[in-house]
């Protein structure tokens, strides 16, 4: 479906730099995931400082400012990736299903089960298009065959590729172009069934033409899951986002309705930001 | 599409998830303790080994270890004649083998760098490096000691000095490549010929990483026997004369070792203490030259 | 004009190293002729070795050579594994350098060492203890229970495999933690964030990158365990028959030369057999670690 036709323009949406911003309805107010007070440290560096937002249900989150600003951080919170890393920790709370992400008994299979990730660079497995998909959903479930290739297509066509790969799923993934291995990597992480997914900037190494379909991919998306998408283009937040989130510095500076963030932010560092005075 | 009909989101089935999960993280954890213990029996080794030559070479170790030569079982001997010629062939093969390294190693870095000679000299080294020691042994034996009337500390020199070439190519070469072209180029750029630029400034720049090379060579064929066995055979007596047979550490505590003679075994356990301390004490230092310059 | 002296200099080198290596085949070809007329092919292969009747075969020495290394690998190669995957994703930070240097320190222990420490200590422990045991208990079972029989002596094929497989442990060890590390973080990140446990990276996504390399490191853990020669003099029991048996005792080609050189005299037939197994060796061990280098090239480029 085309981007433009989604979005219906109330009055003003044209905003500071020629931003174009989606539609300013009102956000789902179902939250499927609450952030209060939450502080990170890379060691004794505070790199997050008391960040309260809510992810609502099935709608695209946004999360933008200059690098460094702790937005990539707080994705790395939302699944736990942190604790892979001695030395890192998060305070506060991320409610989730009625219980807090970063509390130290959280089991983390579990948890990135439920809260999948999309990385900056494709990350295929070095295996087939097919042992690539099924690689998570193995970790999660037992699927008799016929099941297990009905979830890999289903896989691979929500995420838009099922066309380029289905005469040959049991090649290489590595043959695949850079786009494709992105989408390659979105359908194996919305085969394992997740509630929400994580993009960490998802198209800053591809080309204009195949960005453009990860973002009609996770406008498509957002039907089904909840999304956090972290990005350096401000465009692409305008674009894919229905809410957005300002940070700088590990302060979360604003959130708002995509719209009206780009129109008519209540902050100045806000708004000197998205009119390209720093960043 | 039916499958496009699967729902998203919490439906899958708890029960079947909890259970592999369960299975998961029990596999994981086995995973994990058997790789402790694979990392702890590899400790262990290392601790018995150490323990073991800490504890016989200590209740052998004597004043006269150091003072006296090798002597006919039941008599008074120690093992200086051993220790003194185990010096001068290691230091006398590093010393040959060096120069000769630090030069391929150099050619490689700064002149063959993926020239079709270049990698045939590579690949040839690396087989060197890890090629069997004996045979080394037997090529120096068949080259120098038949055709010069018998064996010597030359031929001993000549073996170890081989031995060392590799792990000099490796190291030189290794160090070289870490040198940013950009210092090349502004060297180059003062007007400095190319082999002032290598030698005054990468060679200077490489030196601690070199150094850190040539102490592990210096290790390595201090412990090394089977080379030695065909070309400096081993001498009971006092000699330092490379031309004739020459004896060495490792050399006397293979022949003592495997001896019935309970005082010579006691001999080759003090000089078993003796190499190792000596062996492992470069490696360590060697370790720390390098870590402290990165 | 420095420069051509000094660039030859280094060529002339680089030139020298390509010849000795040459030249090792050469020599070790010719001086072992005279067993290879003597005995044509069937040298490789008989396992006559009777200096009284000036009859000598490779077979045993072979045989010896190819068991011991591979049985080596076999013990060494998991123990190998669980150590570099400890070091590269389970050990705590301030644990990964000390353990990884004592590890290290392991292959820096002269090999007659290893000798000594397994003639005297490990060699009366699996007399003693270890044989024993699996005697009466591997060696009921039917078929492999034939490689556990005979007396046991604490020497022999075994014992040899098992010092060769702590002195190759530290080499295939350290070659593994090496491509591990190289394995970029984010693949390993995406493993995770579908909610794999550390094994389950380690088996899905770590061994699949670096499954090429890995073979590498195991390779060149064959090649040093086929020609090491000082460890393996002191335990494998010099015997020049083929026993059934692992705890029986044999010969590798490295032993047997190690061993019989000293009582071999000049131009006999008996020194040319063991310049013949020198030769032998050679080929062998350039050929695995000509496949080693060429499995872990990908890695020295990178």
């Amino acid at each position: 479906m085309s981007q433009t036709s989604e979005v219906t323009k109330p009055a003003g949406t044209t905003g500071f730099g020629g931003l174009q911003a989606r539609s300013g309805a009102a956000l789902n107010t179902v939250v499927r995931v609450a952030i209060r007070n939450l502080d990170f440290f890379y060691g004794d560096n505070r790199a997050l400082k008391a960040i309260n937002l809510d992810l609502p249900d099935r709608q695209v989150t946004g999360m933008i400012g200059p690098s460094g600003c702790g937005k990539s951080t707080l994705l790395r919170v939302l699944n736990r990736m942190y604790s892979l890393y001695p030395g890192q920790r998060a305070e506060g709370e991320v409610m989730m299903d009625g219980r807090n992400v970063i509390a130290p008994d959280m089991d983390l299979n579990e948890l990135r089960a439920k809260v999948g990730m999309v990385f900056q660079k494709p990350t295929p497995f070095p295996m087939t298009i097919r042992e690539n998909i099924a690689f998570g959903v193995r970790l999660h479930e037992r699927l008799p065959k016929n099941r297990m290739d009905e979830r890999i297509e289903w896989a691979l066509t929500r995420a838009a590729i099922w066309g380029e790969v289905k005469d040959r799923l049991d090649t290489s993934a590595m043959g695949l172009s850079g786009g494709q291995q992105q989408r390659l990597c979105i359908a194996r992480t919305i085969a394992v069934r997740p509630e929400v997914i994580l993009f960490d900037e998802p198209t800053s190494a591809l080309d204009p033409i195949s960005t453009l379909k990860i973002e009609e991919l996770i406008d498509e998306l957002k039907r089904d899951f909840t999304i956090a998408i972290v990005t350096h283009n401000m465009q692409q937040a305008a674009r894919c986002a229905d809410q957005v989130a300002f940070f700088y510095l590990g302060e979360l500076v604003e959130v708002a309705p995509a719209a009206q963030l780009f129109t008519a932010p209540r902050e100045k560092r806000t708004q000197e930001y998205i009119t390209g005075r720093f960043g | 599409m039916s499958a496009t009909t699967i729902a998203p989101g919490p439906v899958k089935d708890a029960a079947v998830a909890l259970a592999l999960g369960r299975r998961r993280r029990r596999t994981d954890r086995m995973v994990r303790a058997l790789c402790l213990g694979a990392t702890l029996l590899g400790l262990a080794f290392l601790a018995s080994i150490l323990l073991t030559l800490t504890w016989r070479g200590f209740e052998a170790m004597s004043l006269r270890v150091f003072t006296m030569v090798t002597a006919p079982p039941g008599s008074e001997g120690g093992l200086l004649n051993a220790i003194v010629g185990s010096l001068i062939q290691a230091l006398m093969g590093t010393a040959i083998g060096t120069p000769i390294g630090m030069l391929v190693g150099t050619y490689l870095a700064e002149y063959a760098r993926g020239s079709k000679l270049g990698n045939a000299v590579r690949f040839v080294s690396d087989i060197l490096l890890s090629a069997p020691s004996i045979l080394i042994g037997l090529f120096v034996y068949q080259l120098m000691v038949l055709p010069f009337g018998g064996f010597s500390g030359w031929a001993g020199v000549a073996a170890l000095a081989i031995i060392v070439i590799p792990i000099v190519v490796r190291t030189t070469e290794d160090m070289l490549q870490l040198i940013p072209n950009t210092l090349r180029e502004a060297v180059i750029g003062l007007g400095a010929p190319k082999w002032r630029m290598i030698v005054l400034v990468c060679w200077r720049a490489a030196m601690s990483g070199i150094i850190t090379g040539v102490l592990l060579a210096v290790a390595r064929v201090a412990g090394e026997t089977a080379p030695l066995l065909f070309t400096s055979l081993g001498n009971n007596a006092w000699s330092t004369d490379l031309s004739k047979p020459m004896s060495s550490l490792p050399v006397t505590i293979y022949s003592f070792a495997g001896s019935p003679f309970e005082d010579w075994i006691a001999l080759a356990w003090a000089g078993a203490l003796l190499i190792t301390l000596g062996v492992l004490g470069l490696n360590i230092l060697a370790r720390s030259l390098l870590r402290s310059r990165i | 004009m420095g420069d051509v002296i000094f660039e030859w200099a280094c060529k002339g080198a680089g030139l020298f190293v390509l010849v000795l290596l040459g030249a090792i085949i050469v020599e070790l070809f010719i001086a072992g002729l005279p067993a290879f007329r003597a005995f044509g092919l069937a040298f490789i292969t008989s396992a006559d070795w009777d200096p009284v009747q000036e009859v000598f075969g490779a077979g045993v020495s072979i045989y010896g050579t190819l068991v011991t290394s591979i049985l080596a690998i076999l013990l060494a190669v998991p123990l190998a594994f669980g150590v570099a995957f400890f070091l590269t994703e389970l050990a705590p930070p301030w644990m990964r350098r000390p353990v990884g240097t004592a590890v290290e320190l392991l292959a820096a222990v002269p090999s007659i060492i290893y000798g000594m420490w397994g003639f005297f200590i490990i060699a009366p422990a699996f007399g003693t203890y270890i044989q024993p045991t699996i005697i009466d208990t591997v060696g009921e079972l039917p078929v492999i229970g034939a490689l556990f029989q005979g007396p046991p002596f604490g020497t022999g094929l075994f014992t040899a495999a098992f010092i060769l497989a702590i002195m190759i442990l530290p080499f295939i060890a350290a070659t593994m933690r090496d491509v591990f590390e190289q394995v970029p973080p984010v693949y390993k990140e995406s493993a995770y964030g579908l909610g794999a446990t550390t094994w389950e990276v380690m088996k899905g996504v770590v061994l699949p990158y670096t499954r090429i390399s890995v073979v590498g490191g195991v390779m060149l853990g064959l090649g040093r365990a086929l020609g090491e020669t000082m460890a393996v003099t002191f335990v494998i029991g010099n015997a020049n028959r083929i026993s059934s048996s692992l705890f029986g005792p044999g010969n590798t080609i490295a032993s047997l030369v190690a061993l019989e050189f000293g009582e071999s005299e000049i131009g006999s037939l008996k020194l040319a057999s063991l310049l013949a197994l020198g030769f032998i060796l050679f080929v062998l061990s350039f050929i695995v670690l000509a496949i080693s280098r060429w499995l872990l090239r990908s890695r020295l480029k990178a």
